[in-house]
């Protein structure tokens, strides 16, 4: 296995230089990465959903996922007015509760994202916005990168990018690496600041731990602000242990380079209960210096309801029915 | 603004059981007052006094074994396969339909925590019900060369702390699918699931004197393995105990089986996969505070990946919680007795004083009941007697190697050998090594899982005989 302590550099703009020199340098690095059993994994990942989180804690971790939602809507149908709904959605979830925070951020297709920036103005929210051909990825590169302009341009917070799936699973890992490189380097804004970049792994389409754990090490070598399992156009998205073996992958990056990486699991995670396994996931694993949504962010659409259903849930002592929160 | 991720206490509700004032025996498919004296059974985790149990003398065990006699004559080993399974299946629900109270009361009287008697325990206690179930009307095809095999008939059974309520399982449950009838001493400290195991046998039915349960200590045990009319003899325990159970029995024409100490092996290979391996390692020393026969209380790891290893190691038993066994979060109950947590204290002080590494995180300890934090010793050589002797308790040694033949060689080194753990990505150094080591159970990239399909025992001064799988039902069967 490498041992990261040893071989990785410390910190800076060119700290995996070695390792991505080469095509065969790459390729004996991201390899020579310690393997993931995928029984062990698996199994550490439903131990951790075991555990009960009851009363004050819960309460806590419901306000903290609603805080880490990226609202989500990824239709050939969006129009304005249902970005305008999401982003109404987004500032304040639930209109009967004052106390209830925000959103991280919405996320939507570049086309919309002037509109959704317009609509949360200066209420914090982030407009994160899907690039680089997003599902597929399949298209040149200077499409993908004009692709990213155009968001970034449009005032994108966060870009979320799709890796080359076909790039890397025939095994052309440097194409794969600078190609975020490169997307990375178009989130730039004309003032020198930079748009976050969100880096999709599509994990269903890895299909192996092994393949989840390099591709993290990937896009965190070539500069990703973030790593997410899933474009949700794929089945299945986010499971507990891909998302384990993610947070694993940047625990290990931090501790060999200093460099915090944040994660997000996206799709398929719809009822309180699966985030509050998440988060507890986040805590037993990386610790709470990830439990920010700084650090970590759910993708998602439905789970919100359902984040407040139990938050009123907590608050009142009543479940009350789907009809008393917002549908957008 | 990090977020401090406090989980609020999660017990399981204790009102789910109903634990008596006091206990008498069961013989004969009733509750009796015993003849002798009584002893008290404790909560190790408050020190709270539960139950006043009966202490069985020789006359009490004497009437058992009669019970469980006629029972055998005249109903069990006369009643056909498909009849005994139908009892085994009934009992394998009940214990299935009564699960959060054995857990509950698991819990309450040995200490472990409530996930692990509630997820492992009590569920594998009826896998093993269900399983020796389907073998009752299938024995001509149990033992190979024996296709008209026959019980034994009375089967003395005595269990220990560890795991009350599945150890009982694997004992009665194959005696009954083969035909025999048992008398089952549980251990002294852990009496209260036996007896509500004995409640589980009147709702099914079970005709009187098929299983008889008797409470006791070290004295019962004697009487029950020496009496002249037990057919067979079962333990699980202490290597000294059981090796005076073969001087006992020695010369008698009693079969027995033993399942003794150990002190396993958990090897570490520089390919292995390391987030797993690590997994592996907590679990197989700290799964059930240590007190496993087959733990992996000795870590073996190459040398040059043991110190990336133990890093991992250290920061994810930080993680550990330890405390109320009820709490749903506890991943660490708390030591079974005084007499044990004793004897743990005793041998990590003389670790310490041989010269390794204590290290364990910091934990707050509550202040009643008896309570060790998770602990690991580096720099431990095969010369330290806290590689050498079996601690059971959450105790870990770590040894460092530099190949795959010193890794076996270390592994073999001891008197011991039940089980043994092997982690690597690659599937002919896992093979190669299973294939020298001498343990009856050899784990690969997993550790400490069961199944009542497959056999476990072990070599050396582990014992002998197999329980589970067709293996397992040859020590019932002539």
């Amino acid at each position: 296995m490498t041992t990261l302590k040893a071989t990785a550099p410390s910190a800076g703009s060119n700290a995996f230089g070695q390792e991505t020199a080469s095509e065969s340098a790459l390729r004996r690095f991201l390899h020579g990465l310690p393997g993931v059993d995928q029984v062990g994994a698996e199994q550490r990942a439903a131990a951790l959903g075991t555990r009960s989180i009851k009363t004050t804690s819960k309460q806590q971790a419901i306000d903290l996922a609603i805080r880490m939602v990226d609202l989500t809507t990824l239709e050939g149908m969006d129009t304005p007015g249902k970005v305008r709904a999401l982003a109404a959605k987004a500032m304040r979830p639930d209109p009967a509760d004052q106390t209830c925070p925000p959103t991280a951020a919405v996320c939507v297709y570049a086309d919309m994202v002037g509109v959704a920036k317009e609509a949360l103005g200066s209420s914090g929210v982030h407009v994160a916005a899907v690039a680089t051909a997003f599902p597929s990825g399949r298209a040149a590169l200077d499409i993908k990168l004009a692709d990213t302009r155009d968001a970034v341009e449009a005032g994108a917070d966060e870009v979320d990018m799709v890796i080359d799936r076909g790039a890397f699973l025939a095994g052309r890992y440097l194409e794969v690496h600078d190609e975020i490189v490169a997307v990375r380097e178009a989130c730039r804004r004309a003032d020198g600041s930079s748009a976050h970049l969100k880096v999709i792994l599509e994990t269903g389409e890895l299909q192996t731990y092994d393949n989840v754990r390099r591709a993290s090490w990937l896009a965190m070598i070539a500069g990703g602000h973030f790593i997410k399992t899933s474009t949700g156009k794929v089945q299945p998205a986010a499971t507990l242990p891909v998302t384990l073996v993610m947070l694993e992958a940047v625990r290990d990056f931090r501790d060999a380079t200093g460099q915090q990486v944040g994660v997000k699991p996206a799709g398929g995670i719809r009822t309180s209960k699966d985030a509050i396994k998440h988060l507890v996931m986040v805590n037993e694993t990386v610790g709470p210096d990830w439990l920010d949504p700084d650090w970590f962010r759910f993708g998602a659409s439905t789970l919100l309801n359902d984040l407040l259903m139990q938050r009123t849930k907590m608050t009142t002592g009543r479940y009350s029915g789907p009809d008393y929160f917002t549908l957008d | 603004m990090s977020f401090d991720f406090e989980y609020a206490p999660a017990p399981e509700a204790r009102s789910i059981v109903d634990i008596k004032a006091s206990y008498g025996l069961f013989v004969d498919g009733e509750f009796v007052d015993g003849h002798g004296r009584s002893f008290k059974t404790i909560s190790p985790s408050t020190e709270e006094v539960l139950a006043e149990v009966a202490e069985a003398d020789e006359a009490d065990v004497d009437l058992a074994v009669k019970a469980a006699r006629r029972a055998y004559t005249r109903v069990w080993s006369k009643m056909s396969g498909a009849e005994r399974s139908k009892y085994l299946f009934r009992i394998a629900r009940i214990i299935q339909e009564r699960a959060r109270e054995f857990a509950v009361l698991e819990s309450i009287d040995n200490g472990k925590p409530i996930k692990e008697s509630r997820d492992v325990d009590v569920p594998t206690a009826a896998a093993h019900f269900f399983y020796h179930a389907g073998w009752a009307d299938k024995l001509e095809y149990a033992v190979p060369g024996n296709p008209s095999p026959r019980p034994l008939g009375v089967a003395g059974q005595v269990i220990p702390w560890n795991f009350p309520l599945l150890m009982l399982s694997w004992k009665i449950a194959p005696a009954l699918a083969c035909g025999n009838t048992v008398v089952l001493k549980p251990a002294e400290t852990t009496p209260l699931t036996a007896l509500l195991f004995a409640e589980v046998c009147q709702q099914a039915d079970l005709p009187p004197g098929v299983v008889n349960i008797l409470t006791g200590a070290g004295e019962t045990g004697r009487a029950i393995v020496s009496h002249p009319d037990v057919d067979k003899v079962a333990f699980t325990g202490s290597t000294d105990v059981g090796r005076a159970i073969a001087k006992a029995v020695a010369g008698s024409d009693k079969k027995v089986t033993l399942e003794l100490g150990g002190k396993a092996a958990n090897i570490v290979f520089d390919d292995a996969p390391i987030d797993q391996a690590v997994e592996g390692i907590v679990n197989g020393i700290f799964f059930n505070q240590g007190h496993v026969c087959c733990a992996g209380s000795r870590l073996l790891v190459q040398e040059s990946v043991a110190e990336e290893v133990l890093e991992r190691l250290k920061r994810r038993m930080g993680t550990l919680r330890v405390g109320d066994p009820l709490d749903k979060n506890t991943d660490i109950g708390a030591i079974n007795s005084a007499e044990q947590l004793a004897k743990i204290r005793a041998l990590s002080d003389i670790g310490e004083a041989e010269g390794a590494g204590r290290w364990s995180p910091p934990c707050d300890l509550p202040s009643n009941g008896y309570w060790f934090p998770p602990t690991i010793f580096t720099g431990v050589s095969q010369a330290h007697r806290i590689a050498r002797e079996e601690i059971f308790g959450p105790v870990l040694s770590v040894i460092t190697f530099r190949t795959p033949k010193e890794a076996v060689e270390k592994a073999n080194n001891t008197p011991f050998g039940l089980s043994a753990g092997i982690w690597s990505d690659k599937g002919s150094r896992i093979l190669w090594t299973a294939s020298q080591l001498r343990a009856g159970v050899v784990w690969s990239n997993t550790f400490n899982r069961f199944d009542p399909a497959s056999p476990f025992g072990g070599y050396k001064e582990s014992g002998y005989g197999r329980e589970g799988g067709r293996q397992g039902l040859e020590g019932y069967l002539a």
